[in-house]
């Protein structure tokens, strides 16, 4: 019964999406005051069957109705759970209703909070509404969640065990919070475009500012993940699913810093909306690589060529539809106001050029070989030397722009002063570079340089962070977001420069030196887990002749599943990774054993979340900034 | 000219020349790293040069692993009409064994074994590599059963 009743809210949750893009763009119109309340009303109601339907299959999951196909396909009555609940999302059919229950979650988030006039709120809603019942119809007819089997097996067939991991659970909907964040930008920006209200931007900040949040942690999830779950020691492998989520994260980048602009000195006013379109596109575009199959991936779960057909139309017609409108009120709206060559506006404008650079070099790269293929059957791969030589230089240029910005002025700067007082920061910059290049071994020019940016980036923040201490919360949240950048930027530099790397067989009792460690392999064990089996390899730290700790990797075989995977094992000291994954069995207890040292790896992580939390701060002057006052007097505080 | 009409010029052409750049170097750094995918049968039917960086797929030969000294092993890739030997060091992926689908990627040597630098087996015991599948099926060796 739970199943039907889960299908059901679907159905009403569909309906009421179609009354609020009715009523949403209707209450566009001045006179049309009940249609608004109509629409804010339907924006509730959805958010509750959608949170129905999620609750119903989450049930069905903890209980492991087995009668429900989508259960029996993904789960096993031996999974714990945590992984139950996970799994949920940790296939094509529930992930999609993840995706309408975050972008239900926004809808209602936008009437509720009722940001920007009501009218402007209204056809957001609307465009919202529209986007709902895509995504609805694409679910009932192509994805249903609830379908039935009958009989119902006795046992599921349990959920990818690279999917049974607490990264992995909670990487999803971080991303989704991230990709469907943008579709209320998308939103507020084609209703400015009906309304012609200009600020939109304004309104629409805290949604670019959430999803931006959210991309960066769901990105930085995942990379963890791949670096501690797939056991090479890399953390980004330039695969086609990990650019889906790189590439709206540049644009989102790219739309904070323009929608800006726009809002303190009216520059880049149309720039702004086409960028709004563009991100939410992005994410549309990521959608449909990793859920049409055409990538072989990790997350690549199901292959239907008619999922991929739906979301290549339901992207034609948002981005078209978008575009179009765009094309004809644009011209209309007033353009965006002039500034001089040498001011913060310049910087923003370079800042955007770079983003969007870098992103075509990814779009170019990941659908490439997808296009090649299509025409004429030739299968290629683009690997990580091509994003060397492309994305690298050009997202280097961009930071080292960063430090300037925030100290030109609006419509006008003053580069000289501005120069000035970074001189510390370029002075840290140096003694980076030369200390690099003095101490550390292999020598890197590369490296050198890498540091240099970071030490500038971090270096101008800290002195951001002390010019403007107590100042305003927006100043204080940029460089906070622009020294993660640095720190990232260190993390990825110490793990590709500097990382040594050890791949042997070992018996029992042999020893091996990695780096400044040595390791003294203890032979293995078999352990059993909760829904697998595994060989456990005991690998002494070794200091001296003593013990100094006692790593455990496992090769962990999953029996409902018959998948293997490997559990490495990492000791950090927060600058630096001793990383070890067990291998291959090559007889008479000899074993394969990788061993990574991998310096400052932990920083590429910590960077990331430093960018967050400086987001972070910056949607809470915000909202503060919203609650407290009206528009004009928010504006003043700023 | 007005100045915004000189301003949106400017504009214009700023923006073409980093289009232009753009180009360049995007169509450069693919030129330079893209990798193409080759069935044992395209080497075995088209002459490659040694050296020359591919990607090889297909089934790992019955009979064919030979583990060496230290982290070596050799192996024989086959799609059924054709093989090719590769020599591998390293630690190959848990699910590396006789009959799984494999995609490794090397360069041939002057003898004709194919050198790998890595080697790749998805975590899936029913997962076929769909570059494997599309060889096989060429071939003549796939079963939609299943291999």
């Amino acid at each position: 019964m739970t199943g039907e009743l889960g299908q059901l809210a679907v159905c009403f949750a569909l309906a009421l999406s179609l009354v609020m893009a009715g009523a949403g763009l209707l209450g566009a119109r001045a006179d049309q005051a009940a249609a608004r309340s109509i629409a804010n009303g339907a924006a509730m109601g959805m958010l509750v069957f959608v949170a129905l339907a999620f609750g119903v299959l989450t049930y069905a999951f903890v209980v492991s109705d087995f009668s429900i196909a989508l259960v029996a396909n993904h789960s096993h009555t031996s999974k714990p759970l945590i992984y139950k609940i996970s799994g949920v999302w940790g296939n094509h059919e529930g992930s999609m209703l993840l995706w309408v229950l975050v972008l239900a979650i926004y809808a209602a988030l936008v009437a509720g909070l009722q940001r920007g006039g009501e009218r402007l709120t209204s056809a957001s809603l609307g465009v919202q509404g529209l986007l709902a019942a895509a995504f609805f119809l694409f679910l009932l007819f192509t994805s249903n969640p609830f379908g039935r089997l009958d009989p119902a097996p006795f046992e599921g067939a349990g959920l990818t065990p690279l999917l049974q991991d607490i990264g992995l659970a909670i990487h999803p909907p971080m991303l989704y919070a991230g990709y469907v964040g943008l579709s209320a930008s998308f939103a507020y920006a084609a209703a400015a475009l009906m309304v012609g209200e200009e600020g939109w931007t304004r309104a629409a900040r805290p949604f670019m500012l959430i999803a931006w949040i959210a991309l960066t942690c769901g990105m930085a999830l995942g990379s963890w993940w791949a670096y501690y779950e797939l056991g090479w020691g890399g953390f980004w492998f330039w695969d086609p699913v990990e650019n889906a989520s790189l590439m709206p994260w540049l644009i989102a980048t790219a739309l904070l810093h323009s929608a800006l602009a726009t809002e303190k000195s009216g520059a880049f006013r149309t720039w702004t909306l086409l960028l709004a379109i563009g991100g939410f596109s992005m994410s549309l575009i990521g959608t449909f690589l990793v859920r049409s199959g055409l990538t072989s991936s990790v997350h690549a779960f199901a292959s239907d060529p008619t999922r991929g057909f739906f979301i290549m139309i339901l992207i034609a017609l948002a981005i078209g539809g978008a575009l179009a409108l765009f094309a004809w009120r644009a011209p209309t709206l007033k353009g965006g106001a002039a500034f001089e060559p040498v001011s913060r506006e310049t910087t923003l404008l370079l800042n955007n050029v770079f983003l969007i650079a870098s992103c075509a070099c990814v779009f170019v790269g990941t659908l490439y070989p997808l296009v090649l293929e299509a025409f004429n059957g030739t299968k290629i791969s683009v690997g990580p030397p091509y994003y060397a030589l492309t994305f690298a230089p050009i997202f280097f240029a961009l930071l080292l722009l960063v430090p300037l910005g925030p100290r030109l002025g609006w419509k006008r700067g003053d580069l000289k002063a501005a120069w000035r007082s970074l001189y510390p920061a370029l002075g840290l910059a140096v003694i980076a570079a030369v200390t690099v290049l003095a101490i550390i071994t292999p020598r890197s020019v590369v490296a050198a340089m890498a540091f240099a940016v970071a030490g500038w980036l971090i270096g101008a923040s800290i002195l951001d962070l002390r010019r403007r201490k107590g100042a305003r919360a927006s100043a204080f949240a940029a460089a906070l977001a622009h020294a993660g950048l640095g720190v990232t930027l260190l993390g990825v530099t110490g793990t590709t420069a500097w990382r040594s790397e050890a791949l042997t067989v070992m018996a029992p009792g042999e020893t091996i030196v990695v780096g400044p460690y040595t390791l003294r392999f203890d032979g293995v064990t078999e352990v059993t887990g909760p829904n697998y089996v595994a060989d456990r390899g005991h690998i002494a730290l070794m200091d001296g002749g003593k013990v100094k700790a006692m790593l455990r990797p496992e090769q962990r075989f999953y029996t409902a599943e018959g998948q293997s995977v490997s559990d490495t094992a990492i000791r950090t000291t927060g600058l630096r990774d001793l990383y070890l994954a067990l291998g291959d069995n090559r007889g008479g207890g000899r074993y394969a054993v990788r061993v990574y040292v991998s310096p400052l790896a932990p920083l590429i992580w910590l960077g990331a979340l430093v960018m967050a939390l400086g987001g972070m701060l910056s949607l809470g002057g915000r909202l503060r900034a919203g609650a407290r006052a009206p528009v004009a007097e928010a504006v003043a505080a700023e | 000219m007005t100045a915004k009409k000189k301003r949106r010029l400017a504009f214009a052409a700023a923006l073409v020349a980093v289009g232009a750049v753009l180009a360049v170097i995007v169509v450069y750094g693919l030129g330079q790293n893209t990798m193409y995918f080759r069935s044992p049968t395209d080497i075995a039917e088209a002459k490659i040069a040694p050296g020359v960086s591919f990607r090889l797929g297909g089934l790992v030969q019955q009979g064919s692993v030979a583990h060496g000294k230290g982290a070596d092993v050799r192996f024989s890739i086959t799609d059924g009409k054709s093989s090719v030997p590769v020599t591998f060091s390293g630690v190959l992926p848990a699910l590396f064994r006789e009959g799984q689908g494999v995609v490794t990627t090397g360069a041939l040597n002057q003898t004709g074994t194919f050198i790998a630098n890595e080697v790749l087996a998805k975590h899936d015991e029913k997962y076929m590599p769909p570059e494997v599948v599309d060889s096989l099926k060429r071939s003549g060796r796939w079963k939609d059963s299943g291999v």
